[in-house]
C-alpha cells in the first residue's frame, strides 16, 4: 500500500532524511520511531506530499506521489504533528469542508461528517469553534479530519500528543480497529504505544533507518530479554547468588535489590532466546532450597532499552 | 475539470464566510465607507464641483485600496502558514493552483461587496443632477481593477511570511509604489531631476494609476485591460512559484 524507497531529504546542509525505505502492507500498523529531530515528521511531509523530496520514490497504492499527486493523495489522510486546524471555523463546518475537498457532497458529506464525529467523541463540541477547543478535542477534530474520507492509507504523525491517558486509550483502540482494514503510519516516541497498536516497527536516527521488526524481535534485541526475575524471601543475596549460578543455561545474576529480608535477583541467560527454559530451571532451583518467593518473571526485554542502545550508539558512530 | 471547479467553489465559500465569522470584515467595510465618504467630501471639496459626476469620489480610490486591500489580503496565506493548515490543505487531494484561485476569487467578492456599499453615492448624484452613467460604470470598473490588482500584490506577500503584519507592510510598500510611479507630482518631480525621459515614459507605464486614470476618463481600452490582466496573471504565477518552493519553512 505504502511504498517508500531510498527517500532523502538535505535542509541546506543538514541531512535530514537519508535513504529511507520500507514498506506498509495493508492491515499493517506500523511504528514510526525515533527520538526528537530524527527527521520522522520529515518523512512523513514527503510521503504525504507537502514537501519535495531529493532523491527517491513514494508510492502510494499504485500511484507515485510525483506523477499522481491528486490520486495519491486522495487516498491517504493525514494527521501533521501538533493538529492544525482553521481556528475560525466550527468544528462541523472544518470537517464538511475537509469532507467537502475529499469529493463528498450532499448527504454523503453530511453522513461523513455525523460519523467521525461520532467515532471521535466530538459531539459536545460540534459547534464550538476550533479556536476555543481544549488541547484533546483539537487534537482528535483533526484526526478525525484525517478519517473523514475513510482513506486506505493513514498517516498520523504524533496521534496521541497532549491527550490524558482516557483519551489516548480511546485513540489507541481507534487506530488499532482502523488498523485491520488500512495500512497506516503512526510516528511517536511514546513506546508503550507500541506494544499498544503497532504490529511493525521501525526507528529513525539521524535520518537513517536503524532498525525494522515487529515489536517482539525488536524486543529480544535487548540485553534483558529472556532473563528471569525473581524476589526470594529470608536468604542472604551472596546465597541465593551462589544457587542460581549453578542453574543450567545461567550466565549471570544480578542483584536489583535487597531490603526487608527479601533480595530482587535478575538472572541472566547464556542463549538470548526468549524461550530459553531459564524460569523453570530457577523455579526448580528455588523450591529444592525451599525459598519462599514472591515474585519470578521472564522478561520479553525493554523496548526502551533497545531503542536507547540502537539510537545512542548510533548517535557515536556519526560522530566519530 | 469539474472537480477542480468544485474545489475552488469549496475555498471560495469557506474563506468568504471566515471574512464575516469575524468582526473584521464589518470594521473593513464601515471603515472603507467612512474613509471613502471622506476622501470625497473633504479632500475633493465634492460639493464645489458643481456639476453632476463620481470624479472626485474615485480618484482616491487607489490610495484607499493602498492601505485597505493589504489589510484584507494579508492573511490569505500567512494566517495558513502560521497555524500550519498549509500543510493540511496542501495534502488534500487539491492543488496549488486551485488553493490559490479560491482564496484570490475569494477576497475579490469582498472587495466588490465593500464597494458595492458606496452605491449611496451614485444615488446622490443621480438625484443631484444628470452624470454621465457610462462614465460611472468605468468608474468602478477602473476601481475594482485596481483593488484586484493590489489583491494579489497582498496574496504573493502573505505568501512569503507567517507574520500577518510583515505581509501588510511590505504589501503596503509595494502598492504606494505601484501608485506613486505615476502620480502627476512624481512624474513631475522625476521630469525636474532629469530623469531621461523614456525612463520616465517606462516608469509611468508601469504604474497602476496611470491605467487607473486612462479608464476614469469613460473609455476601457484594450491597453489598460492588458496591464491589469498580466499584473494580475504574473502575481498569481509568482504566488504558485513562492507557495511551491517555500513549503516547510
Ligand atoms: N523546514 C525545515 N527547514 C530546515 N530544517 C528542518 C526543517 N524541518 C525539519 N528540519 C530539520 O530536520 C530534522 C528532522 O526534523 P523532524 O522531521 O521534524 O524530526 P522528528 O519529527 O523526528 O522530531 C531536524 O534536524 C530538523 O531541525
Ligand atoms: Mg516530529
Amino acid at each position: 500500500m505504502i511504498k517508500v524507497d531510498n527517500l532523502t531529504k538535505w535542509f541546506g546542509k543538514n541531512l535530514a532524511v537519508d535513504g529511507v525505505s520500507f514498506e506498509v502492507a495493508k492491515g499493517e500498523v506500523l511504528g514510526f520511531l525515533g527520538p526528537n529531530g530524527a527527521g520522522k515528521s520529515t518523512t512523513m511531509r514527503m510521503i504525504t506530499g507537502f514537501i519535495p523530496y531529493d532523491i527517491g520514490t513514494v508510492t502510494i497504492g499504485s500511484y507515485n506521489i510525483d506523477d499522481n499527486p491528486l490520486k495519491a493523495k486522495a487516498m491517504m489522510g493525514y494527521l501533521p504533528e501538533n493538529a492544525p486546524a482553521y481556528g475560525d471555523m466550527t468544528v462541523a463546518a472544518f470537517l464538511g469542508f475537509i469532507a467537502a475537498l475529499r469529493g463528498l457532497s450532499g448527504r454523503d458529506r453530511r453522513i461523513a461528517v455525523d460519523k467521525v464525529i461520532e467515532t471521535c467523541f466530538l459531539r459536545p463540541v460540534r459547534h464550538q469553534s476550533v479556536d476555543t477547543l481544549s488541547k484533546g478535542y483539537l487534537h482528535r477534530t483533526c484526526f478525525a479530519q484525517s478519517i473523514i474520507h475513510d482513506p486506505d492509507v493513514l498517516i498520523l504523525d504524533e496521534p496521541t500528543d497532549g491527550l490524558d491517558p482516557n483519551q489516548k486509550h480511546e485513540v489507541r483502540n481507534l487506530i488499532k480497529r482502523m488498523g485491520e482494514r488500512k495500512a497506516i503510519i503512526i510516528s511517536t516516541h511514546i513506546l508503550e504505544e507500541v506494544d499498544a497498536v503497532c504490529s511493525r516497527v521501525i526507528i529513525i536516527n539521524n535520518g537513517r533507518l536503524v532498525a525494522n521488526g515487529n515489536p517482539a524481535e525488536l524486543k529480544a534485541q535487548s540485553k534483558l530479554a529472556g532473563s528471569v526475575v525473581v524476589t526470594i524471601h529470608g536468604v542472604a543475596y551472596n546465597d541465593a547468588a551462589r544457587r542460581l549460578e549453578q542453574c543450567d543455561g545461567a550466565k549471570s545474576v544480578q542483584n536489583i535489590a535487597e531490603e526487608n529480608g527479601a533480595c530482587k535477583v535478575r538472572v541472566y541467560p547464556e542463549s538470548s532466546s526468549v524461550a530459553n527454559g531459564l524460569a523453570e530451571r530457577v523455579h526448580a532451583a528455588a523450591s529444592e532450597s525451599n525459598w519462599i518467593i514472591s515474585e519470578l518473571h521472564r522478561e520479553d526485554g525493554r523496548l526502551d532499552e533497545v531503542f536507547r542502545t540502537i539510537t545512542t550508539s548510533d548517535t557515536d558512530t556519526a560522530q566519530r | 475539470m469539474n472537480s477542480s471547479i468544485k474545489n475552488i467553489r469549496t475555498i471560495v465559500a469557506k474563506e468568504l464566510s471566515s471574512y464575516f465569522v469575524s468582526p473584521v470584515a464589518y470594521v473593513f467595510i464601515v471603515v472603507f465607507l467612512m474613509l471613502s465618504g471622506v476622501f470625497t467630501l473633504v479632500f475633493s471639496q465634492y460639493f464645489e464641483f458643481n456639476e453632476a459626476t463620481l470624479d472626485p469620489f474615485f480618484y482616491w480610490h487607489p490610495w484607499l485600496y493602498m492601505v485597505f486591500v493589504p489589510a484584507v489580503g494579508m492573511r490569505l496565506w500567512s494566517e495558513e502558514r502560521r497555524s500550519g493548515t498549509l500543510e493540511l490543505l496542501l495534502t488534500l487531494p487539491v492543488t496549488v493552483w486551485q488553493a490559490i484561485w479560491g482564496k484570490y476569487l475569494a477576497g475579490c467578492i469582498f472587495l466588490i461587496l465593500c464597494l458595492f456599499m458606496t452605491f449611496p453615492m451614485v444615488i446622490t448624484v443621480n438625484y443631484l443632477g444628470d452624470p454621465d452613467q457610462g462614465k460611472i460604470l468605468c468608474g468602478f470598473i477602473g476601481s475594482l481593477l485596481v483593488a484586484f490588482t493590489f489583491l494579489a500584490v497582498s496574496g504573493l506577500t502573505s505568501a512569503f511570511t507567517r507574520n500577518q503584519v510583515v505581509s501588510f507592510i511590505i504589501s503596503l510598500v509595494v502598492c504606494f509604489g505601484l501608485i506613486c510611479c505615476g502620480w502627476q507630482p512624481v512624474t513631475d518631480a522625476m521630469v525636474a531631476f532629469d530623469v531621461p525621459p523614456d525612463a520616465v515614459k517606462f516608469i509611468t507605464a508601469s504604474s497602476i494609476f496611470t491605467h487607473f486614470e486612462s479608464i476614469q476618463r469613460g473609455v476601457i481600452n484594450s491597453r489598460d485591460v492588458v496591464y491589469y490582466v498580466s499584473m494580475i496573471c504574473f502575481l498569481i504565477f509568482s504566488t504558485n512559484v513562492v507557495l511551491n518552493s517555500r513549503r516547510a519553512n
